[in-house]
């Protein structure tokens, strides 16, 4: 994870933790970088254009 | 998908067909094969596919009478393939065959009469299905006549080396033993009487299964071919066939279905040979016609080899998937009856542009445009269609349907018309200006009131198999075309003009290009005094005849030295939108595009605005036929391709100039968003992102202005850069920004579909 993002709202380092992905019916936990503080998270591109894009197609091929 | 309607379609393909070599051998020996082994120098490989198809390979290396080279695709070209010496090239440098099996035994019993070459298959067939095999010979050593060919063809060495599988298959060969067929009936369960020649033919043999009057006892060989030149694979080919039939009756199974008669056949395979250069056939230095390996090498390169393929190397989107319609049509139908899993085709169904190209090259006739187009109504039907395969065009026609885009209203100050002006979505959002001039021309030269009507055809939602949008666009395009009193439609795009003529059956559809070669071109109309432009026809009036002509009579009108591309008219190819195809796989899309630009230098006209948008977005100087007729730039082959929010913006505008220039109406702004206020500052790079991930710039400004008002965003305090997402509907768009002079700063977008929060 990208050091030293902080919350625009809170003004706090995000932190890895623990979200809930869904797509289709379909839920995983994934670890990303979220604010301790109110909860926002923060999906990186390479994570949107690569692994969920991938999942996202199978899911829509299930 | 209709079952029997897709395996009707499967078998139009025609690709598996045998070739004419193999088709014309009565043991249908893979002639193509064997010569592609010889031309890959793999010799042993080339012996063992002769060895699938006859049991003497040795033999028959020697002696077939080969009348597979006579149907040969190199006959009327320049000469043969010499297939005979391949494989006797292949024989005699293998270094080894692979020893037959011997499978546990069956307790059914069989007599073959007869050790020609058609009883001698007949019973290592059978023993290599585990039947118990006695041969009855009357002479003294099997072989029947080829005991009579000269030592100069038949060496014993190969007779005898041949014979050894009788032996390894422990097939009892009774020689000098001659037998009635009577004593044989209680001891054994099958006969099969190859007796030769000689023998008096039993009355009705069965041509299909070679049984005889008696339901045990067949028969084939020499007997059944008195008075005619012999044919040792022939022989062969009814011995294998016999062994067949005697297995079917022993297994209780129907000695007919699903099998063709011995034999030769007329092959179906379609070959193209147009521009097959002539290659002399190998003369081998040896008397005797034997050829060395390196002889062989340059004979089997000589093979075609023959295959139809044609619709694979015409369209690059069957060539993408590296295997032919049949075999498509097999995954599609097999991807539509998944009940549970992956529906691994769905990208192929998907990236099909639909233009029907294949159909026009196929022998057959085989389209996979309604092979797919099928295949996505069910898809929908199902609810099984990928959403992002085709949501951005579909927001796209939901634009150009909305208020934003969409207008249908009587020339000013007319209250009747006898003509409608469709100049579609695409046209209008690349070339919004020019279509506001030919509008203009078309009310000055046009009699009886020239209607105006902004919108979509529909085309993209029946690309996407979406039959219920297809009808609600459908029928408000019918009632605007009823309240306008069913003028004739004039449509500027192909596909606008075929989609009319579909779903309007009513309306009189006419191209704007028909129009204008009646009516003449604008004055200021450029004049290109012998510009050289390379044409190409849309995919859309593949069929469209009028069209073609009209515009290349406009073209010379205006000066043009018209260039053909290849293919052109009817065979001409798509651009990459037909079918949504560059949405759902932007990889072949590209492909097909680069394919088509490579074809000519000459800049390029056409006369769909897709076309010459999505060449120009590949770096190809394109122009419209209507840039040429109607627009002020110096240089329009040099526009670069609109962006999809440029696209956007352009009919908006469109819409917004004509209700003010020709209504003189104000148009009433949309409430006020805050998004509005958001200035964007795009580099090259960053608007050249947007288009390629389809991220709009109003999608950006949303994000950012919802980031902006909220605070609600990531901060990088190595670059000060802000990163915020927004997800208005089904997709989340992130945008990585930072405040300028001018403007917000765009440095990157990207978006995705899965939903993500906090649990």
């Amino acid at each position: 994870m990208k050091p030293g993002l902080l919350c625009g709202r809170c003004h706090v380092e995000l932190r890895p933790g623990t979200v809930t992905a869904s797509y289709l019916g379909q839920s995983f936990p994934v670890e990303l970088p979220t604010c301790p503080s109110c909860g926002r998270v923060y999906v990186p591109e390479a994570l949107a254009t690569g692994k969920m894009a991938k999942v996202e197609q199978l899911l829509e091929d299930k | 998908m209709d079952r029997e309607w897709v395996r009707q379609q499967e078998a139009l393909c025609i690709e598996e067909q045998p070739p004419a070599c193999t088709s014309a051998c009565p043991a249908h020996v893979d002639a193509r094969e064997i010569a592609e082994r010889a031309r890959r120098g793999d010799f042993q490989g080339g012996a063992a596919i002769l060895a699938r198809y006859v049991p003497f390979p040795r033999i028959i290396a020697h002696v077939c009478d080969r009348p597979c080279e006579g149907s040969c695709r190199r006959v009327p070209i320049d000469a043969p393939v010499q297939i005979h010496a391949l494989e006797r090239a292949c024989i005699d440098n293998a270094t080894s065959f692979p020893a037959p099996r011997r499978p546990t035994a069956l307790r059914f019993r069989v007599a073959v009469l007869g050790a020609g070459l058609s009883g001698l298959t007949a019973a290592v067939e059978l023993a290599r299905k585990g039947y118990r095999v006695v041969i009855f010979e009357t002479a003294a050593r099997p072989g029947g006549r080829l005991l009579e060919l000269p030592a100069g063809v038949l060496p014993a060495e190969a007779l005898d080396a041949d014979l050894r599988v009788l032996e390894m298959l422990g097939i009892e060969l009774r020689c000098a033993s001659p037998v009635a067929i009577e004593s044989l009936t209680t001891e054994y369960d099958a006969i099969y009487l190859a007796t030769g020649t000689a023998t008096k033919e039993p009355l009705a043999i069965d041509p299909a299964t070679l049984v005889t009057a008696d339901p045990r006892i067949f028969a084939g060989g020499g007997l059944r071919r008195r008075g005619e030149p012999y044919s040792p694979i022939a022989s062969i080919a009814d011995g294998r066939h016999a062994a067949v039939s005697i297995d079917r009756l022993l297994q209780g199974a129907s000695l007919t279905a699903n099998r063709e008669p011995p034999g030769p056949q007329v092959s179906r395979l379609f070959v193209n040979t147009d521009g097959v250069a002539t290659v002399p056939a190998i003369h081998s230095a040896d008397a005797g016609g034997v050829f060395t390996p390196e002889e062989a090498i340059a004979e089997g390169a000589r093979c075609l080899p023959c295959h139809c393929l044609e619709c694979v190397e015409a369209c690059e989107y069957l060539g993408h998937y590296r295997s032919y319609p049949k075999r498509y049509v097999r995954e599609i139908f097999n991807n539509d009856s998944i009940v549970m899993g992956q529906r691994k085709a769905n990208k192929m169904v998907n990236s099909c542009a639909l233009c029907g190209l294949c159909a026009d090259i196929c022998p057959e006739k085989l389209s996979m445009a309604d092979v797919c187009r099928s295949a996505r109504e069910s898809l929908v039907d199902k609810g099984k269609m990928p959403a992002s395969a085709h949501d951005f065009a579909l927001r796209d026609l939901a634009f150009n349907t909305s208020d934003r885009f969409a207008l249908a209203r009587h020339a000013p100050g007319t209250t009747a018309s006898a003509a409608l002006f469709f100049p579609g979505c695409q046209l209008s959002a690349s070339c919004p200006e020019e279509v506001e001039k030919i509008y203009a021309h078309l009310r000055e030269r046009v009699p009886g009131g020239v209607a105006i009507h902004l919108g979509c055809c529909g085309a993209p939602a029946d690309w996407a198999g979406r039959k219920d949008l297809l009808d609600g666009v459908t029928a408000g395009i019918a009632a605007d075309w009823e309240r306008l009193g069913n003028p004739r439609v004039i449509a500027a795009c192909p596909s606008c003009a075929r989609m009319f003529a579909d779903r309007l059956p009513n309306a009189k559809v006419m191209s704007l290009w028909t129009v204008l070669d009646a009516i003449g071109p604008p004055a200021g109309a450029r004049q290109l005094e012998g510009r050289e432009l390379a044409l190409h026809d849309p995919c859309a009036a593949r069929y469209d005849t009028g069209t073609q002509d009209a515009v290349r009579r406009v073209l010379a009108r205006l000066g043009a030295t018209v260039r053909e591309l290849p293919g052109n008219r009817n065979r001409t190819t798509c651009c990459s939108f037909g079918g949504l195809m560059s949405f759902a796989n932007p990889e072949v899309g590209e492909k097909v595009v680069k394919r088509r630009i490579a074809e000519s230098d000459a800049d390029y006209v056409t006369y769909c605005a897709m076309c010459r948008d999505n060449f120009a977005s590949e770096g190809k100087r394109s122009v419209h036929l209507l840039e040429l007729l109607a627009s002020d730039a110096s240089d329009p082959a040099a526009r670069p391709s609109p962006t999809f929010s440029q696209r956007h913006a352009c009919r908006g505008q469109l819409k917004t100039r004509l209700l003010f220039d020709l209504w003189g109406e104000r148009r009433q702004p949309a409430p006020p968003a805050p998004a509005d206020a958001v200035a964007l500052v795009l580099s090259q790079g960053a608007a050249a992102i947007l288009q390629k991930r389809m991220i709009l710039e109003e999608d950006v400004r949303r994000v950012i202005a919802h980031a902006e008002a909220t605070g609600d965003r990531v901060e990088d305090p190595t670059n000060g850069h802000f990163t915020a997402s927004l997800r208005p509907a089904n997709v989340t768009f992130w945008v990585e920004y930072s405040a300028g002079a001018t403007g917000f700063v765009v440095h990157n977008a990207y978006s995705h579909r899965m939903d993500v929060a906090a649990p």
